[in-house]
């Protein structure tokens, strides 16, 4: 039945994608000063929202596995923080990408940019050091820790744009920035399929992990003979 | 459509790859992951039904 369910949320959010990018391309106007590029601000914008949600809910789960010690909360931290990390690369790298065309530059060590960076790179350090310890309980309790450390610049990376000068556009969707409703519509639109992708991404790796928790119990069930 | 149009296209295309690439590499890891855990699963229970059997 979880199969099931899994499989038509892949299947709903392909179909949603395609019509957004049939859409995008052919419904909605070239921005007058960016032209065609623009449009990947229906990416790059969900791609960040979803991996910070993803690194709000590894935050929820560490919080609790500290206070419960149950290692589903480890599994949907780790899974949750290892999905937060495929959006978080889509978002630098095609915010690059972006930058290529209006900037003339790959790169600039703008606030945005690089506290986005090292967030990615404090997540990324999660993995490693889920990599390095061995006994279980204690690398759910070190890695929830740092998870809980990790969180503290995600503010920080989503309002770098308003309390600094910076190169990366300022606030479209709050504060005083503007943007058009049928551009609004379609962000906010392809952040749905994004959000599916997501949940689809966190349930397979949690499914792994509790295999995986399997796998410990049969090793240490071979070397007990 | 001009050059620039024509390039501004281009990155876009390239923009949407890099996404679409990156989520299917994760995808892929996670496609090996699960069929490397199944493969050690079920060898350590074949090793532990022969062990058993003995």
């Amino acid at each position: 039945m979880r199969e099931k369910i899994l499989y038509i949320l892949g299947a709903l959010a392909a179909l949603l994608l395609a019509r957004n990018i049939w859409a995008m391309l052919t419904g909605l106007p070239d921005e007058a000063f960016q032209g065609a590029i623009f449009r990947i601000i229906f990416f790059h914008v969900p791609a960040a929202f979803t991996c910070f949600l993803l690194f709000f809910v590894a935050l929820i789960a560490s919080i609790s596995y500290l206070k419960t010690g149950r290692m589903q909360w480890d599994s949907l931290a780790v899974s949750a923080t290892e999905a937060g990390l495929a959006f978080g690369a889509a978002n630098l790298v095609s915010g690059m990408i972006w930058a290529r065309i209006i900037w003339g530059i790959w790169w600039t060590w703008d606030w945005r940019l690089t506290s986005m960076l090292v967030c990615w790179l404090l997540y990324a350090g999660y993995l490693v050091l889920r990599r390095a310890v061995e006994e279980p309980a204690q690398r759910a309790r070190l890695s929830a820790v740092l998870s809980i450390l990790s969180f503290t610049v995600v503010p920080f990376v989503f309002f770098s744009i308003k309390w600094f000068r910076t190169q990366h556009p300022q606030p479209v969707l709050y504060g005083e920035g503007k943007m058009d409703a049928a551009y609004r519509a379609m962000l906010y639109g392809n952040w749905v399929p994004l959000l599916m992708i997501a949940a689809l991404l966190v349930a397979v790796r949690m499914r792994q992990e509790r295999r995986l928790r399997e796998l410990d119990a049969l090793r240490r069930e071979a070397h007990a003979f | 459509m001009g050059d620039a149009a024509a390039r501004n296209f281009q990155y876009l295309a390239y923009g949407l790859i890099a996404v679409w690439a990156i989520l299917a590499v994760y995808v892929l890891t996670l496609v090996s992951r699960e069929r490397r855990i199944g493969r050690e699963i079920e060898s350590l229970k074949r090793m532990i039904e022969d062990r058993e059997g003995k």
